[in-house]
């Protein structure tokens, strides 16, 4: 049974938020570095660069499949987390902690309410796996 | 799960793709390959029949002995790549990639010369097993009669595994030592279970079932092919660096005057290994760019496990295609670095 903190927002792309102040932090969930397998590779943004709500912002690379990460909430990124560099299987091992991927200023932090509850994100990766 | 030419089979277990991987390379990995096709040949014109199908020399082979080899058209492009088992002078087994077993079967079919031999597709009796690693010979042992130290490479010979009677051939598709063993559809289950068993599958340095993407990236550190990948029906035998599985000295098969016409006057382009030297993973149908021009293409390109390097194929103009010759990758926009390196990129110690 994957995990899904209850203190997260969560997208039907198997993003995470955790809000800290006007910041969102951004990663994958339990369930996403799970189907995806040995993450390899993490391609992020820089500093700067702006997003809007679903925007791609990088992608997740297993030995497999690449697959694209979009960021659930628009704004700018103030800070990326470079040790993914050298050590992407922390995505795997601590996606909700080690492995967070970017810190976002929100340009509208109402937006992460649309977001999906702990509760409503376990339902939707249900239904999804019928 | 995912579908394969028709079968339905794992990515990965759950050990993951890298620890399948480098399992196999330091004591064992179990593939079940049981979607290979088979096609039986049996009679006098057996030899002669095979023969002028295929670009490897079937007259070479001893009883008990294998050859890689390719089906190949009138242009000496691929219609597959294969293996020959000679059972006897009168007997030979081919075993031929899942998703063109039927296009071979049509092909050979429509092109075999006559003659007194009857070809028989017994794909749906066979089932194979491919146990891979330094640690195979000695967890297969346990299982068998047969003094498998007394096969040698590229061998096989006929007996029993676990009672069952069964083919057990030196051969893989993983650049390690191991077998492959093939025997009656029904029992795979039984010798699968088995061989887990007799390999302390749950052990840290036991044997692992591995799936489709560690058997991706074990061959391509080995530097093989991999059919609709390396090799196709748009390429041919030399351009995909297989010249020395075309001996164009033994009797006539289709595709030799095209290919003794294209070793005269040189190939055009080549496949070669690169490893990727900036940050990026290089993947297939890529494009491969030299001097800013747009120039080959990517047939298969992966993280190497336990190379920890990223890795690939590509065909590149011969002019290029040299060791140590600098390309680039377009991996989705961007143009990445990358080296022409030697092939293959992981050699076994013996």
């Amino acid at each position: 049974m994957a995990n899904i903190p209850d203190d997260l927002h969560y997208s039907k792309d198997h993003e995470w938020v955790r809000v800290d102040g006007t910041v969102a932090i951004v990663g994958i969930t339990d369930y996403a570095q799970d189907s995806l397998g040995d993450v390899v590779y993490v391609e992020l943004p820089k500093a700067g660069d702006d997003f809007a709500a679903n925007e791609s912002f990088g992608s997740v690379e297993s030995v497999k499949a690449v697959s694209e990460v979009f960021s659930p909430v628009s704004g700018e990124v103030v800070g990326t987390n470079e040790t993914l560099a050298d050590t992407p299987e922390k995505v795997n091992q601590d996606p909700y902690g080690d492995g967070w991927m970017i810190r976002v200023q929100m340009s509208n932090p109402g937006e992460v309410d649309s977001m999906l509850t702990a509760a409503e994100y376990e339902d939707f990766t249900k239904a999804e796996k019928e | 799960m995912v579908d394969f030419g028709g079968w339905d089979m794992p990515v990965q277990y759950p050990a993951g793709t890298i620890e399948e991987h480098l399992r196999t390379r330091r004591h064992a990995g179990l593939f079940d390959v049981s979607h290979m096709g088979e096609i039986d040949v049996q009679g006098e014109d057996a030899i002669a029949i095979v023969n002028y199908l295929v670009s490897n020399d079937v007259a070479k082979l001893i009883d008990g002995q294998a050859q890689y080899s390719a089906l190949t058209t009138p242009k000496g492009t691929v219609v597959d790549d294969l293996l020959v088992y000679r059972f006897s002078e009168n007997h030979l087994l081919l075993v031929v990639n899942a998703g063109t077993t039927e296009k071979d079967w049509d092909w050979i079919t429509a092109h075999r010369k006559d003659g007194a031999a009857e070809l028989k597709n017994v794909s749906s009796e066979y089932c194979q097993l491919a146990l891979q690693g330094p640690d195979a010979v000695g967890i297969l042992q346990k299982l068998t009669g047969l003094a498998l130290a007394d096969i040698k490479y590229y061998h096989f010979t006929e007996g029993q595994v676990d009672g069952v009677p069964a083919i057990v051939s030196r051969t893989g598709y993983t650049g390690e030592d191991g077998f492959e063993v093939y025997a009656a559809a029904d029992k795979a289950e039984q010798i699968w279970n088995k061989l887990l068993d007799a390999g302390n599958y749950g052990s840290d340095t036991g044997v692992l079932p591995c799936g489709l993407a560690a058997r991706n990236t074990l061959r391509l550190e080995a530097g093989l092919a991999l059919y609709g990948h390396e090799i196709d029906e748009n390429t041919t035998l030399l351009e995909a660096n297989l010249g020395w599985i075309c001996k164009l000295n033994k009797s006539d098969f289709i595709g030799r005057d095209a290919l003794a016409r294209q070793k005269e006057i040189g190939v055009r382009r080549r496949l070669v290994g690169f490893e990727v030297t900036e940050r990026g993973i290089a993947r297939d149908e890529q494009e491969v760019v030299i001097n800013a021009e747009r120039v080959g293409r990517v047939t298969s390109g992966s993280p190497a496990p336990y190379l920890k390097k990223n890795i690939g194929m590509a065909y590149v103009p011969s002019e290029s295609a040299s060791e140590g010759q600098e390309i680039q990758i377009d991996v989705r926009g961007k143009l990445v670095g990358a080296q022409i390196v030697k092939t293959p990129f992981y050699k076994r110690q013996k």
